[in-house]
C-alpha cells in the first residue's frame, strides 16, 4: 500500500506511490503542452481582428437574414424531392452492396478467413472513413454534376457503415439454430436463407433505417460540391449573399432532418 | 381414403413466416415502395455520355491510388493534415470540457428542471445542425481559418458526448451515488465520488471515438474554408491530380484506422 511517512513517524495512506504521482503529472504536462501548442497553431492562422467584430457582423447577418423569404420555397420543393431521392435510392445501393460484404467479413459466414476476410473488412474501413463529401466531390469529378453522383456517394458512404453493423449482428447469432436447419440436410444457402437470415433480419431492417435517417442529413449537405440537392440551392444563395433565402433553406432542412428522425423513430420503434 | 383426407391429415407444406405479418399492411408498403422507386428512378436524369466519358476518369483515379504521389504537393499536404490534427485535438478537447457540465444538466436525475431543459435544447439544436452547416456560418462570422473549424467540431462534440454522457448519467446505479451522499458531502464531492467513477470509463471510450469523428469531419470542413486538408484535398480534386488526392484519402484511411485501433486498446483497458 502506497503510504508516506510524517515528520513525526507516522504512516499516512496514499491513493498513489510516489512514481504513479509524477507519472501522471508528467502525462498531464504533455497534454497541455500539446494542447497549448495547438492552440498556439489556430491563434497564429486567425485574424483576431476579425474575431473580435464577430459579434457586430453575426448581429448585421442576423439582422439581414430575417425574416426568411418563404416565397422562395416553390424553388425548393424539387431539390427536396431531388434530396429525398438521393438519401433513399442511395440507402437501398448501399445495402444491397453491404450485405454480400457483411456476409464476407463475418467470421462465421466467410469462405476465407485468411484472404477474403481482410479484404471485405478493408473495404469496409475505407468507405467508412472517407466522408460523403469527399466521396461527392470525387463522383462529381467522374461522372459529372448532378443527383446521381450524390446518390452513389451516399451509397459508397453507407456501404461501410452498413456492412460493419451487419457483419456484427451476424456474428452474434445463435449458431443453434444454424445447426439445427445444418442437421436437416439443408444446402450452404437453404442454412443461410432460413438458419441465418431471420436471425439478423431485425437488425437488418434497424440499421437501413437508421443509416436512411443519417443519409437525410447528408444528403443535405451534398449539393455544396454541386451532387444535387438543396444544398446547391443553398451553395447559390450563400454566393449571391441572398440571406433571407439561406435562412429559409435552413428552416427546411432542419425540419426535413426532423421528420427523418422522427420516421426512423417511428419505425425502429415498431420493428424492434 | 380418398387422396383429400390423406392431405388434410399431413396438412399443408410449411412456409416461411412473412417477415410483415398483416398482408394488407404487407403489400400496401411493397406497392407503395414500387410506385416511388419508379417516381424517384424517373426523376433522375443521368447523362450517361457524361458517365461514359468520366469512366476512364474514374479509371485513373482508381489506378492513382495503386500509384499514390505523395511527394510533389508534400508541402501542402503536411500542412494540411497538420492543421487538420490540431483542429482535432483542440475541438475534442475544448468539445468534451464543455460537454461535463452540459450533460450533467441534461441528465434528469441530477438537475432540475429548468437546467435540465435548457442543456437539452442545446443538444438538440447541436445535434439537428449538420457541421458543414455550422461550419458555413461560422466562416461567415469569423473569416477564413481553423479557428471556425475549431468552434464548428467543439459545438458537434458538445452535442454528441452531452447526450450519451446524459443517458449514461441517468442509467447509473442510485445506490453508489446515495452511499456518498449519506456521508454528509458537498454536491461537488457527491458528482466526484458518486457519479464520475461510475460513468467514467465509458466516457474515455466514447471521447476516443469521438476524437476519431473529429479527425473524419476535420478532413471535409477546408471544402467551406474552415482550415485542414479539405481545402488541398478539393484543389487536388479540381485540377484532376488523382495522384494526390489519392495520397490524402490513404492518409486519411490509415490515420482513421490507426485512432480506431488506439482506441479500441484504450477501450479495452478501461472497461
Amino acid at each position: 500500500m502506497p503510504v508516506s511517512t510524517s515528520p513525526d513517524g507516522a504512516k499516512i495512506w496514499q491513493l498513489r506511490t510516489r512514481n504513479q504521482t509524477l507519472t501522471r503529472w508528467a502525462a498531464y504536462l504533455v497534454a497541455v503542452a500539446i494542447f497549448m501548442w495547438c492552440w498556439q497553431r489556430i491563434s497564429e492562422a486567425t485574424t483576431w481582428f476579425f474575431v473580435w467584430d464577430a459579434p457586430r457582423i453575426a448581429a448585421d447577418i442576423g439582422g439581414r437574414a430575417w425574416p426568411p423569404r418563404w416565397s422562395y420555397m416553390d424553388n425548393l420543393w424539387g431539390p427536396l424531392w431531388d434530396t429525398l431521392n438521393m438519401a433513399t435510392l442511395g440507402t437501398l445501393l448501399a445495402l444491397v452492396m453491404a450485405v454480400p460484404i457483411a456476409f464476407l467479413a463475418a467470421r462465421n459466414t466467410t469462405p476465407s478467413a485468411l484472404f477474403i476476410r481482410p479484404v471485405a473488412l478493408f473495404i469496409i474501413v475505407a468507405t467508412r472513413s472517407i466522408n460523403s463529401l469527399i466521396w461527392a466531390l470525387l463522383l462529381v469529378a467522374i461522372v459529372g454534376p448532378g443527383v446521381f453522383a450524390g446518390l452513389m456517394a451516399i451509397a459508397l458512404r453507407s456501404i461501410g457503415f452498413c456492412a460493419k453493423l451487419l457483419y456484427e449482428a451476424i456474428e452474434e447469432i445463435d449458431e443453434k439454430q444454424v445447426e439445427a436447419i445444418t442437421a436437416t440436410g439443408a444446402s450452404r444457402w437453404q442454412v443461410m436463407a432460413f438458419g441465418i437470415v431471420p436471425q439478423v433480419m431485425p437488425a437488418f431492417a434497424g440499421i437501413s433505417v437508421f443509416r436512411w435517417d443519417i443519409n437525410i442529413r447528408e444528403s443535405t449537405v451534398l449539393g455544396l460540391v454541386g451532387a444535387g440537392g438543396i444544398g446547391l440551392q443553398l451553395q447559390s444563395s450563400l454566393n449571391t449573399l441572398a440571406w433571407p433565402q439561406v435562412t429559409l433553406i435552413l428552416i427546411v432542412i432542419l425540419a426535413a432532418v426532423l421528420v427523418g428522425e422522427w420516421v426512423s423513430a417511428k419505425v425502429r420503434g415498431a420493428i424492434i | 381414403m380418398t387422396t383429400a383426407t390423406l392431405e388434410a391429415r399431413l396438412g399443408n407444406g410449411w412456409k416461411k413466416p412473412p417477415f410483415i405479418p398483416n398482408p394488407a399492411l404487407r403489400w400496401s408498403l411493397f406497392i407503395g415502395g414500387l410506385i416511388y422507386l419508379v417516381l424517384a428512378i424517373s426523376s433522375i436524369d443521368v447523362n450517361w455520355t457524361r458517365v461514359a466519358e468520366g469512366l476512364s476518369r474514374g479509371w485513373a483515379f482508381v489506378t492513382a491510388f495503386f500509384n499514390p504521389d505523395f511527394v510533389s504537393r508534400g508541402g501542402d499536404i503536411w500542412d494540411g493534415i497538420l492543421e487538420s490534427i490540431i483542429i482535432t485535438i483542440t475541438s475534442t478537447v475544448v468539445g468534451i470540457a464543455l460537454s461535463v457540465p452540459i450533460g450533467l444538466g441534461a441528465a434528469r436525475n441530477i438537475a432540475p428542471l429548468p437546467v435540465y431543459l435548457v442543456c437539452r435544447a442545446i443538444v438538440a439544436l447541436s445535434r439537428a445542425l449538420n457541421e458543414i452547416i455550422v461550419a458555413i456560418l461560422l466562416v461567415a462570422i469569423f473569416g477564413f481559418g481553423p479557428l471556425a473549424g475549431f468552434l464548428t467540431l467543439s459545438f458537434a462534440t458538445i452535442g454528441f458526448m452531452s447526450k450519451l454522457l446524459a443517458e449514461d448519467i441517468e442509467e447509473m446505479s442510485k445506490a453508489q451515488a446515495e452511499a456518498i451522499r449519506a456521508t454528509g458531502s458537498s454536491w461537488l464531492q457527491w458528482i466526484n465520488y458518486g457519479v464520475q467513477p461510475q460513468v467514467m470509463p465509458r466516457l474515455i471510450g466514447l471521447s476516443m471515438y469521438r476524437l476519431d469523428i473529429n479527425f473524419r469531419e476535420s478532413a471535409v470542413l477546408g471544402l467551406v474554408g474552415a482550415g485542414g486538408i479539405g481545402a488541398t484535398l478539393n484543389t487536388a480534386f479540381d485540377r484532376y491530380e488523382f495522384d494526390t488526392a489519392a495520397a490524402i484519402l490513404l492518409i486519411i484511411i490509415v490515420t482513421v484506422m490507426a485512432l480506431e485501433y488506439l482506441s479500441g486498446i484504450i477501450r479495452a483497458k478501461v472497461q
